[in-house]
């Protein structure tokens, strides 16, 4: 076949998009983006509306929204785009060896590439009287008008299905005035959501609410009334109840039949590959008529991101694969809060933790499996949703966390949001991100205004969420109430950016197993998809390189964020402060005579004690640093660098009456060994002299408490964002094991940790099991981690002294006038 | 090297003293002007203020036309200025020309910032 496409001259190839629904359009919005002009664009839509939000039906329906409001691309849109739209005509036929669609009224239109986005079907039951007036479906507007219309005609509303949509409908329909029935076939609401505890919690609420419902019962028939329309069900069983308006929500089928009847191969939806194309390679399909690894999505998430591929390789970008989504899902009822997630009923082989309190209105369950969480279902209490998601989502080892699991992640400390867990609650005012200032109002308006569905694109647009994270489950609340958007994600192995598909462990081994030096080798090898990186990766690269090779790979001042490049800390107004080293936090009278000296020569405007003993001189100009340094002639204290920065002590048996070791020494013994070791993130450690632990070592990457017998040595603890206490690793007797040990755990970080993540992300992920192994079990490996770790630092030269003694990169400091 | 009315070009430093992937500043009165060097050895300026929050652009990671602000990370194309989307808003860009290795700038459009009040 001749697949060959003329670009940037000729005629533009024809692209026909069939169907005008939102995973369609998405596609033709991320096409635009990536090429404006290289198509001719034909749109069908058997609707007669523009491209609007289906999820939103549902409080459309309830009167919540109207229908204007949830038009998500207006006519303007498409004109402005030169898009052809041809609204309420129906796609018959596809032509394939013509290449050329055709609608039901006649009209054609010819291809070079051909987008399947035809969505689905509701199942409509066999029963007699299935096509009686009055008994509809709920799918688009149309079947929300016959709803309205009805409600205000008509008292006895039955919808057959106690699924997501069956009751998302009833609300509606109970909003709207009707009496309304629920006719389930399983024996609990949302079955496939749901287990049955949670499953009768809802139940109760909503017939709180005044909705009733019939459960296990099949439908027999629809009975005709005496104007010709629906007049009652009647079940298998004998029973029977009234009904003006009969809505069928029992499940959705793929809406395949123009494909099949092109002879595209079909099965449970349009089979496609990882790029979204047919067993036809000029057809794409996506949405929820497509069926991808033999799934067909119908959450907004997934969709989305197949548009994304889609669209890259209509671009002929010819980057990226859609590779399957985990999803769950979250009930559209206003004062409802339900979230469910994987395998939730669990079974052999997995262990459930449960919180039930059926007075509240609140449970919980959490399925376990090999120490991950494999599904949960949440009710009356979801605030955690996201977070459980994303365990589930990036597996997770929750076995240090199983105790207080239960209880969220706030019970692990999170600061920054006024201990608010309710978006409900919050007013337009009030801030959900801390970190960028930025308040609800800001991120519905933006969701609304700018189309957002999901959390990268708020991130994106608002930046909430976008620093240190702990507002997630808030913006994916608002997220969920103002758009409709999902939970649903694609499962991360994490690839270390947006330049590449690799994973951090996957570079990290090719630069181990092939003797990669350089950056520009490590992107080559590994086809990087941009010439340099991003300034994600290359810090990444860099640090991987000169961990792997130490003495070998040279590093990369242009590949360093400022402060690393400068080393010293950028501040908000271009200035620099400077931390020199204090070792173990001891000083002495001629250092701090230095300091002082240089504060009133260089007419530094500022200076602060630290959380972690040292004194910090702020508002320095760059091009005074070096000279700064020079006088200060103290050791750099690396407090802008991902690397060890301080070892905070307290004054131990020297001086405290309580004192049972001297922690003091023992710090600087520590510090001096460990000076000048990069390292995936910051490393802070401490020393304190007697368990009531002044020193603080409890949030510390490596905490040494001296007791009577010897040191307790405690790792991955973490006084940030989220305060997380260090775990007990092991207790040894001698200084000389206290450096080995913590040296061989630091080792092992900087080994397998991903950059930027803490120790504690890191044993987050491993298991202290794992890292006991490794150093505790071990002992011929420990050693060899910390012979490594002091081989590395034997190559380390201390920065300041280069530039401020030897002139190194002086280009750095120079500003050229002009 | 002084500009004049019919020659507004003055050499400013040479390619090879702004690292590759790099920046170096030109200082012009109160303007700090970002010159940047991208792997290519095209030279692109702009004034050193990230439009999102004064952030100095020359202090940031250079990656294909483009350099990360130190800031915020807001990434600015270095031949327009502007902020890749959805962020938005541009840095003054101001005409550079290489020639025999040596970096030339338009002071003309320098002269014509320095003297406005307050860089917007």
């Amino acid at each position: 076949m001749d697949m060959s496409t003329p670009m940037g001259h000729g005629p533009k190839m024809k692209l026909v998009m069939v169907g005008n629904g939102m995973a369609g359009v998405r596609t033709l919005e991320e096409l635009l983006k990536l090429a404006p002009d290289l198509y001719d664009i034909t749109v069908f839509g058997a609707e007669p509306h523009p491209n609007y939000n289906r999820i939103l039906l549902s409080p459309v329906l309830a009167g919540e929204q109207t229908v204007d409001d949830i038009v998500l691309n207006p006519l303007d849109w498409y004109s402005d785009n030169h898009i052809t739209l041809h609204l309420g005509k129906t796609v018959v036929k596809i032509d394939r060896s013509a290449r050329a669609v055709e609608a039901a009224d006649g009209t054609r239109a010819e291809y070079d590439r051909l987008l399947l986005a035809t969505g689905s079907n509701p199942f409509i039951l066999p029963v007699p009287g299935a096509d009686l007036d009055g008994v509809i479906s709920f799918r688009d507007i149309a079947d929300v008008d016959a709803m309205v219309r009805a409600s205000s005609q008509y008292r006895h509303a039955v919808v057959i299905g106690g699924g997501l949509l069956g009751l998302e409908a009833a609300n509606g329909l109970m909003k709207r005035g009707m009496d309304v029935t629920v006719v389930h076939i399983a024996p609990w609401l949302m079955e496939r959501q749901l287990d049955e505890p949670a499953a009768r919690l809802l139940q109760k609420s909503l017939e709180e609410k005044g909705m009733k419902f019939l459960l296990q019962k099949q439908t027999a028939e629809l009975v005709k009334g005496e104007s010709g329309r629906v007049c009652a069900i009647q079940f298998k069983d004998g029973d029977s109840a009234p009904a003006d308006l009969v809505v069928m929500a029992v499940g959705i089928r793929p809406n395949t039949e123009l494909a099949e009847a092109s002879g595209l191969h079909c099965n449970r939806g349009i089979v496609v590959n990882d790029t979204m194309q047919t067993f036809d390679p000029r057809i794409y399909s996506i949405g929820e008529c497509a069926a991808h690894r033999g799934i067909a999505y119908g959450l907004v998430a997934p969709l989305f991101e197949q548009a994304k591929v889609c669209a890259n390789h209509l671009a002929h970008y010819g980057i990226g694969r859609y590779q399957g989504s985990i999803t769950s899902t979250k009930l559209k009822v206003t004062g409802i809060d339900l979230f469910s997630a994987g395998d939730f009923i669990g079974g052999e082989g997995t262990e459930a933790i449960l919180y039930s309190d059926p007075i509240g209105g609140v449970y919980k369950k959490l399925v376990i499996k090999d120490n991950k969480l494999v599904g949960g279902v949440m009710y009356g209490d979801t605030v955690d949703g996201a977070w459980y998601f994303s365990l589930l989502r990036d597996g997770k080892n929750i076995d240090e966390l199983r105790d207080h699991l239960m209880f969220g992640q706030d019970h692990c400390g999170n600061l920054g949001h006024q201990g608010i867990n309710k978006a409900a609650s919050m007013t337009d005012d009030m801030e959900v991100c801390g970190c960028n200032g930025v308040c609800k109002g800001d991120i519905v308006k933006a969701i609304r205004d700018k189309g957002l569905f999901t959390l990268e694109d708020v991130r994106k647009h608002t930046k909430a969420s976008s620093s240190c994270g702990s507002c997630t489950g808030l913006v994916e609340q608002i997220l969920a109430v103002t758009a409709g958007g999902d939970y649903s994600a694609t499962p991360k192995t994490k690839s270390v950016c947006g330049c590449t598909d690799h994973t951090h462990e996957e570079v990290r081994a090719a630069i181990k197993q092939n003797k990669l030096l350089t950056i520009p080798q490590v992107m080559n090898f590994m086809e990087w998809r941009t010439p340099n990186g991003c300034a994600s990766c290359r810090p990444a690269l860099n640090y991987y390189l000169i961990a792997t090779w130490p003495g070998e790979a040279e590093d990369d001042p242009q590949s360093r964020f400022i402060n690393e490049r400068a080393h010293a800390n950028i501040q908000r107004d271009g200035t620099y402060s400077v931390i020199p080293r204090m070792w173990g936090g001891n000083t002495t009278p001629s250092e701090l005579r230095r300091i002082a000296d240089v504060v009133d020569k260089y007419s530094i405007p500022a200076v602060h004690v630290t959380g972690g003993q040292r004194i910090d001189l702020l508002g320095i100009k760059k091009e005074d640093l070096p000279k700064v340094w020079a006088d200060l002639d103290m050791p750099s204290g690396h407090a802008y660098g991902k690397a060890l920065r301080t070892v905070k002590t307290c004054v131990g048996s020297e001086w405290c009456r309580f004192g049972t070791q001297n922690s003091t020494q023992m710090g600087i013994d520590l510090e001096k060994t460990f000076f000048k070791m990069w390292a995936p993130h910051k490393v802070k450690l401490a020393v304190s002299g007697c368990p009531r632990n002044c020193a603080e070592v409890a949030i510390k990457d490596v905490g040494i408490i001296g007791v009577d017998s010897g040191w307790e040595i405690y790792v991955a603890g973490n006084g940030g964002i989220k305060t997380e206490v260090a775990q007990f690793l092991v207790k040894v007797k001698t200084p000389d094991e206290v450096i080995e040990f913590s040296g061989a755990f630091l080792q092992l970080y900087r080994e397998e940790a991903r950059y930027l993540d803490r120790t504690v992300h890191y044993v987050a992920r491993v298991g202290l099991d794992y890292v006991k192994k490794k150093i505790l079990d071990d002992a011929d490996n420990r050693r060899a981690l910390y012979e490594r770790l002091l081989f590395a630092l034997s190559v380390e030269r201390d920065p300041w002294l280069e530039r401020a003694r030897e002139g190194k990169l002086k280009h750095e400091f120079e500003t050229v006038a002009a | 090297m002084k500009p004049t009315d019919m020659n507004p070009w003055v050499a400013i430093l040479e390619v090879g003293d702004i690292p590759k992937l790099g920046a170096r500043v030109v200082r012009h009165g109160s303007l700090d002007i970002a010159v940047f060097r991208t792997a290519d050895d095209e030279i692109f300026a702009l004034e050193d203020r990230c439009p999102h929050k004064g952030g100095p652009l020359s202090q940031g990671i250079v990656h294909g036309k483009k350099v990360a602000c130190p800031m915020h990370n807001w990434n600015i194309e270095l031949d327009s200025g502007c902020a890749v989307a959805p962020d938005q808003g541009c840095a003054r860009e101001f005409p550079v020309k290489v020639e025999d290795g040596r970096v030339w700038l338009d002071f003309a459009a320098v002269e014509r910032v320095a003297v406005e009040p307050a860089a917007a």
